[in-house]
């Protein structure tokens, strides 16, 4: 009934006052939140409702079944699958260069560098991701495919092989960064556990801290496979832009986000065919991606150790 | 209670060992007196240091073969650092020194000797940790880890040896089912006996125990009491306690530490109940720590 201490002045207004201002940074943070989101949806949203014009002139079986895709020429055909194993074939070339590379220099970062080296080299790794991806391409095609050619004779300038291994390289810091994350995640008592039955350091990061970081691991190769997809300048640049359906690396090809930048950059008229076709083929892209996620988060969560 | 002229001697050729106070180890009683217990390990002289901060002063003490010798005292005092030397877990880290000896009997190898291979040495002393820490690997390849660390690729002999580890850990019975589960899936009293399975599988000589109960329920920490006490015919056991009743029912031998020094050194019942040494009795009736 009697309070002992009295309320100082304007003690309610100031309460109320705080309820308001956490309401507004409240619903701040929850616009800046919906942003990220609504311009997903709206991009997907975009997708499908060009696509479903496209689709209205071409139908699914052609678009998965056709052989050839030139939606550009006087005699069209539009058979995505020439753009999707170009995007595969690219992006296996440079999982072969990352995923070894990457978790190599990941292993020797968390357990074997000492703190200075670490602190010097990941900055620098990291400074790789920020090289623009244009230098890349050029990089691919004017240094690494006439490397190329000197061990495989009759090399053509454009071809996958350099294209994917330049995009290998570029996602080498991504895979290298979150599966060291990932491996510096596992406990220290994992590792004492390991050290104590007799392991030597190799041993241990083989043996305990793979296996132990193995979700992480997953996630980092997942970001790695996404950038690889949607990589762009680098094959376009180097790749060639000819759709070309074939496995082989040594082949020029082109990719789906080749052929995106090649249409974009032409002026087809608004409403055309060959217009919605980069929007067929952008939904292509995005779900094999999202297939990429999914089954990334599948592992991600079947693998996970709780510690 | 006897005087302390009937020690535990080191072994043959180990040559006489004191502590800092120029006194030889252990009392003993007419029965323990009638067994003859051999020295494990003798400690001598042993300082530590992280960096300028020296953790460990002086040490001196036998460790007893084939006996459960328990080292408790305060937070800090140094007990963990101590057994931390036995398995070199200290050289994991930068800027540690050691200083003095740790013989391991029969061979008398000096353990923290600068040309003994820490690995070589862990090889030998096995460990179990605070938090149960079995491997992201299924329940037999946590035990078989150290079988293969040493070269055991014989599917059958693996199979034997993983058994009879588990078996020797009590728990067998509850995951011989599910071997080939995961065994981060186990409960955390499972999870620690299946670390002293792992630990076990090898045969080591010396077998670590770092407060091995701290982060278990008082049942599986029953279980794990009587494990340490059935293992004592296989393997010397040293173990840190914070816990003195622990240190009562499972130790044959107790060190008392403090502030990095060994207080005292004795018989588990003659620490318990009749130390010689006022910061003894202080400790184990509670009086701080």
């Amino acid at each position: 009934m009697n309070p002992t201490v009295p309320a100082p002045a304007g003690f309610v207004t100031q309460t109320r006052y705080r309820k308001v201002r956490d309401r507004i940074v409240e619903m701040v943070l929850l616009a800046a939140g919906l942003v990220a989101m609504l311009t997903t949806l709206a991009i997907v949203a975009i997708l499908l409702y060009e696509s479903s014009a496209f689709f209205e002139h071409v139908t699914l079986r052609e678009f998965f079944t056709d052989t050839l895709w030139t939606p550009l020429f006087a005699d069209a055909h539009y058979g995505i699958m020439p753009l999707v194993a170009g995007t595969l074939t690219t992006t296996m070339v440079a999982l072969v260069v990352a995923v070894p590379l990457g978790t190599t220099i990941a292993i020797y970062l968390s357990e074997f560098a000492p703190n200075r080296i670490r602190e010097t080299v990941k900055p620098i790794l990291e400074l790789l991701g920020a090289v623009p991806t244009v230098v890349y391409g050029y990089f691919a095609l004017q240094f690494v495919t006439p490397l190329l050619q000197k061990i495989i004779p009759g090399l053509p300038g454009f071809n996958m092989l350099s294209a994917g291994l330049v995009i290998g390289l570029m996602i080498v810091p991504y895979v290298s960064s979150v599966s060291e994350d990932a491996m510096r995640a596992v406990p220290r008592y994992m590792r004492e556990g390991s050290f104590a039955m007799g392991a030597t350091r190799l041993q241990t990061a083989l043996r305990v801290v793979v296996p132990g970081a193995f979700s992480g691991l997953a996630a980092a190769f997942i970001l790695g496979i996404s950038r690889a997809v949607g990589e762009t300048m680098v094959v376009a640049i180097a790749a060639g832009m000819q759709p070309n359906l074939t496995f082989d690396p040594r082949e020029p090809a082109a990719t789906i986000t080749a052929f995106i930048v090649q249409v974009s950059l032409g002026d087809l008229p608004h409403g055309s065919i060959g217009y919605q076709s980069i929007f067929a083929a952008g939904l292509v892209l995005m779900t094999i991606t999202l297939i990429f996620n999914v089954i990334g988060f599948f592992l991600t969560r079947r693998f996970r150790e709780a510690y | 209670m006897m005087d302390s002229t009937n020690t535990v001697r080191p072994a043959e050729g180990a040559g006489s060992v004191t502590d800092s106070r120029g006194r030889l180890g252990v009392t003993m009683d007419d029965t323990r007196k009638a067994r003859r217990i051999d020295v494990k390990a003798a400690v001598e002289g042993l300082n530590f240091f992280y960096g300028q901060n020296q953790a460990l002063k002086n040490l001196s003490m036998l460790i007893a073969d084939k006996q459960v010798t328990a080292l408790i005292g305060p937070s800090g005092c140094g007990k963990s650092t101590f057994l931390r030397c036995f398995n070199r877990m200290h050289d994991l880290q930068p800027d540690t020194r050691y200083e003095g000896s740790i013989m391991l009997h029969p061979e008398n190898i000096n353990l923290i000797g600068k040309h003994v291979d820490p690995i070589e040495v862990r090889m030998r002393i096995g460990m179990v940790f605070q938090k149960p820490n079995p491997f992201p690997k299924s329940v037999f390849e946590n035990v078989a880890y150290g079988l293969r660390l040493r070269g055991v690729r014989n599917r059958a002999l693996l199979a034997e040896e993983v058994e009879k580890a588990l078996r020797n850990a009590a728990i067998w019975d509850e995951v011989k089912d599910r071997l080939q589960d995961s065994a981060l899936a186990l409960s955390g009293g499972q999870m620690q006996r299946l670390c002293i399975a792992r630990a076990l599988a090898t045969r080591p000589e010396i077998l670590l125990f770092d407060e091995p109960t701290s982060a278990l329920d008082p049942i599986a920490t029953a279980r794990i009491e009587e494990l340490i006490s059935t293992l004592r015919d296989q393997v010397t056991v040293l173990i840190v306690t914070h816990n003195m009743q622990q240190a009562a029912r499972v130790s044959d031998y107790t060190a008392f530490m403090y502030l990095g020094e060994l207080i005292e050194f004795d018989e588990a019942a003659k620490i318990f109940t009749n130390p010689s040494k006022k910061a003894t009795e202080d400790y184990i009736t509670g009086r701080y720590g």
